[in-house]
């Protein structure tokens, strides 16, 4: 059965976006929201969970969901008052909801009692028995109906059911069949179908619907749950549904829809209708797969276009002026084309955004402080392979910030701070990249405790006097944690550092500032995309690479007398009051025919948050070019100082720089094999012994302790 | 230069040197029966082989890029279609001098597991279809390590072709934990 497999994926897709918008929802709901909608729509998302997990047996889930969409229409019209634990069981609730569909999806099976206590919980609630959430003594008509029913169940009633469904039923990927299976299992069903619509063979449009049935169905459901086998499909189809008594007392009840006259009682049910059908003229939704070989043919095309433009870079444009012209909008258009393609990959980040209340929520209970979370720019769009990559990140800082960063209740209290604790976070594009800060206003960062943590760790040389910020950076080091105590909380010091390299291996940096006693701000700025980047492409004894264009501050070709040398055989080059240390690319590499005289070659300054700045040495620029990012490692393995690959305009492959493991593989051949000093300018060491020696240098210095080395500030 | 697609060891046209694999229908037929089809190519006069069904393409060698500190019969990568794939020197593999390569040798380009990778060669031979039991188990004579690489002997006429197990020759380069689905289709027939 491979469409029913499809639509089982369908479903799961659509389980994914539910339990999104319920964790949205529900957050809002526990900040003390008191819009009805809220309420509306974490039912409507469990509803069409269950009906889903009906249809395609899911029982376990169907079960679940069902008992969490009771508790959730008697709080949605006041029948149990929303409280605090009220919530915290929903949450609760959610999880299990969230843990039953990932057990369906993986084919796993669950104990038969997975969440019972949640479900004995709920049902208590829901049937009133508990009431450790206040119902509110609300004696209205309605609810004494229902209880009646669910009380009775073994009074049967006769449903007679028409049901012809229209084209868009099928437009909309509903299944009849599905329909007519999840009314079977409501109670005995006969079905007569109503063909007097079927045309001949010959005439038959197969995508048109001819059929029609006639049902009657006895059983001893409610009539709303009848009418919920429809629920999804009512505006297509035409539906009538009459309830006929068993015992001889007819009730003259008929519920009549169609699709022009969706006059349904139930304004809550009106509601969930309008979002839905706003939402399919706006958008459709498309298999990742598909787009992701969109996003890669569109990279190829970038490629041959650039290639072209190479070739005919010198055509004169006066003999050839229509396909010079041409060429030129050809360009334009694949660039444009481009963005336009990668804007269809962009999603908000809201939905990273949206766990972080739940996190804050959970670790402020567990820290015993109070902490108010505010996002902001959670609309700002990024690449998905983004996406996926900053949750981790983003998580991480708040936990920091709440466990290390504010101080709590009473501290504040005393400093004279309002009692709880604020944490923001926010996002919003700048100069083509995303810029994510997390800021708190806690107590910022104890410099004396890092600083000394950082000596006895080795990380800075004992008469190092490294600048306030420069400090406050330290806490990225690898194996660094000032909290006086482990917490389950913060790990356990492997958390900042890791951040520092997640970031960084995806083209990007973050930083923190901090004021004592006021806060302190984390900042994360990352790429767009990671599909494709801006390069400047290098040259080295006949081969080309790529510089990533964010890295580079400038490019100079240093004179030499501005060229220096320290005793460990480090070379450095002068520029503006700053030694800035170079590593040749070429000896890096072991390349080749490269130019290896600093003086005739060229520099070219990168700056990064591992090491500061230094100067990468190769014989001459390329220029400067939009590169697809290709993985090297998909059929080979990592290769140290390169990152990932590209593809020129010749066809050929170039591989891109990993400008921190060069920096890193240069430190360490100086380590293996010295150059012998045979300059006369071994003087500088002198003006750089002071100068804070960046973490990395720093630690090789500990081990070493050899190698100062010297960075711009 | 003319790319030869075997995706599905269907459509074996002529270009580099392969002859028209006259019995395609006949294959489907008997592989069922356990027989196993071979693409063979050369070093010098020595011959090897792999499992068709690994080969996705035949191509002459063009420059690639050179990875920098890589072991030295990594020759570098090519960009294949978009994809950029590792060119292994099997000569240089095997510790059997340098290739000189010109647009006259050629490039197997094979699937290893869910990797794709480029082998160097001389050239292409032959399709060998043989039956699994005419593999020969290769003599346990040096303790060089290198005879693990080779999965089995057949006799093709006069020639000796050695199978050759790809997944374990170039392990190091292409680790991925998907190698251990590699699939030794002849190794519980030889």
């Amino acid at each position: 059965m491979d469409e029913y497999e499809q639509f089982k994926t369908t479903y799961f897709a659509e389980c994914a976006e539910l339990l999104g918008d319920v964790e949205v929802q529900l957050s809002s709901l526990s900040d003390g929201s008191q819009d009805p909608e809220v309420l509306h729509a974490i039912f409507r998302a469990v509803h069409s969970i269950k009906a889903g997990a009906g249809a395609f047996k899911f029982t376990q889930l169907a079960a679940f969901s069902h008992e969490f969409e009771a508790l959730l229409d008697r709080m949605r019209d006041g029948r149990i008052a929303v409280t605090e634990q009220g919530v915290n069981l929903l949450f609760k609730a959610s999880d299990i909801l969230s843990a039953m569909i990932e057990a369906a999806e993986s084919k796993t099976q669950q104990s038969e009692d997975f969440g019972k206590e949640i479900l004995d919980e709920i049902s208590l609630i829901v049937t009133g028995k508990l009431a450790p959430s206040q119902t509110i003594k609300n004696s209205d008509d309605n609810q004494d109906s229902q209880v009646n029913q669910e009380s009775a169940p073994d009074e049967k009633l006769t449903y007679q059911i028409t049901f012809a469904p229209k084209t868009q039923l099928f437009k909309h990927a509903n299944e009849p069949l599905l329909i007519i299976r999840e009314l079977k299992s409501l109670g005995d069903l006969t079905s007569i179908p109503i063909l007097k619509n079927l045309p001949s063979l010959a005439k038959m449009d197969g995508e048109e619907a001819y059929l029609a049935w006639n049902f009657e169905l006895i059983s001893n459901v409610r009539l709303d749950e009848v009418e919920e086998v429809f629920e999804f499909v009512t505006e297509d189809c035409d539906l009538e549904i009459k309830t006929v008594s068993d015992n001889s007392e007819p009730e003259d009840e008929i519920i009549e829809k169609t699709s022009v006259a969706t006059q349904s009682s139930d304004p809550a049910n009106q509601t969930a209708k309008s979002p839905v059908t706003a939402a399919k003229v706006t958008s459709i939704r498309v298999d990742l797969e598909r787009l992701d070989r969109l996003v890669n043919m569109v990279g190829e095309l970038v490629i041959t276009q650039s290639m072209l433009s190479q070739q005919t870079n010198d055509l004169p444009s006066e003999q050839f002026p229509h396909m010079v012209r041409g060429l030129e909008e050809l360009a334009l258009h694949t660039r444009e084309l481009q963005e336009s393609v990668m804007s269809i990959r962009m999603q908000p980040v809201k939905s990273v955004f949206s766990r972080m209340p739940r996190l804050v929520r959970e670790l402020s209970a567990k820290l015993n402080k109070k902490v108010n979370l505010t996002t902001i720019g959670e609309n700002t769009e990024v690449d998905k392979t983004v996406i996926e990559e900053i949750s981790d990140p983003i998580t991480h800082m708040i936990r920091n910030s709440l466990d290390h960063g504010l101080e709590g209740t009473e501290e504040r209290i005393e400093l004279g701070k309002p009692d709880t604790g604020n944490v923001t976070l926010s996002a919003e594009h700048r100069a083509g990249r995303i810029v994510i800060t997390i800021s708190d206003d806690g107590r910022g960062i104890n410099r004396q405790a890092v600083m000394k943590r950082a000596r006895e760790r080795g990380l800075i040389a004992e008469t190092a006097t490294p600048s306030d910020d420069e400090i406050d950076n330290m806490i990225f080091a690898p194996g660094f944690s000032t909290a006086e105590k482990v917490t389950d909380v913060s790990g356990r010091g492997v958390g900042m550092d890791v951040v520092r390299r997640n970031i960084q291996a995806l083209g990007g940096r973050v930083s923190i500032q901090s004021t004592p006693g006021k806060g302190s701000r984390f900042t994360m700025t990352l790429p767009l995309t990671l599909a494709v980047m801006d390069g400047m492409i290098v040259q080295a004894g006949g081969d080309k690479y790529v510089i990533p264009i964010p890295n580079i501050v400038e490019s100079l070709r240093p004179a030499k007398s501005s060229l220096k040398r320290l005793p460990t055989g480090q070379s450095l080059v002068h520029i503006r009051g700053h030694y800035v240390p170079l590593c040749s690319l070429h000896r890096v590499f072991n390349i080749n025919g490269a130019i290896t005289d600093p003086a005739e070659a060229l520099v070219v300054l990168v700056e990064s948050e591992e090491f500061g700045t230094t100067g990468i040495v190769v014989d001459e620029l390329i220029g400067q070019q939009q590169v697809v990012i290709k993985s090297l490692e998909s059929n080979y393995k990592p290769v140290p100082g390169i990152s990932a690959a590209t593809i020129l305009g010749n066809g050929k492959v170039a591989p891109i720089l990993d400008i921190e493991a060069i920096y890193r593989i240069s430190q360490q051949e100086l380590r293996n094999s010295p150059v012998p000093d045979d300059s006369d300018h071994s003087d500088v060491s002198e003006n750089v012994q002071d100068s804070l020696a960046s973490k990395e240098a720093a630690t090789l210095a500990a081990q070493n302790a050899e190698i100062p080395t010297p960075s711009i500030g | 230069m003319v790319a030869l697609e075997t995706d599905t060891a269907s459509n074996t046209s002529t270009s580099v040197g392969i002859p028209n694999a006259d019995g395609m229908v006949e294959e489907e037929t008997t592989r069922l029966t356990g027989t196993q089809q071979f693409v063979t190519f050369a070093i010098g006069a020595e011959e090897y082989a792999v499992d068709i069904m690994q080969v996705r393409e035949i191509q002459a060698w063009t420059e690639v890029t050179i990875l920098p500190n890589q072991p030295h019969y990594m020759r570098g990568v090519l960009n294949l279609r978009g994809i950029i794939v590792p060119i292994f020197d099997l000569r240089r593999r095997f510790d059997q001098g340098d290739t000189e390569a010109t647009s006259i040798h050629v490039v197997v380009i094979i699937a290893v597991g869910d990797r794709i990778i480029g082998i160097l060669v001389d050239r292409v031979s032959d399709i060998l279809t043989i039956d699994g039991s005419e593999i020969r188990a290769v003599p346990d004579l040096d303790d060089s390590g290198e005879s693990e690489h080779i999965i089995g002997l057949v006799t093709a006429g006069e020639r000796m072709v050695a199978l050759l197990d790809t997944g374990s020759l170039f392990r190091h380069e292409i680790i991925s934990s998907s190698l251990d689905a590699v699939e030794e289709p002849f190794a519980q027939q030889g």
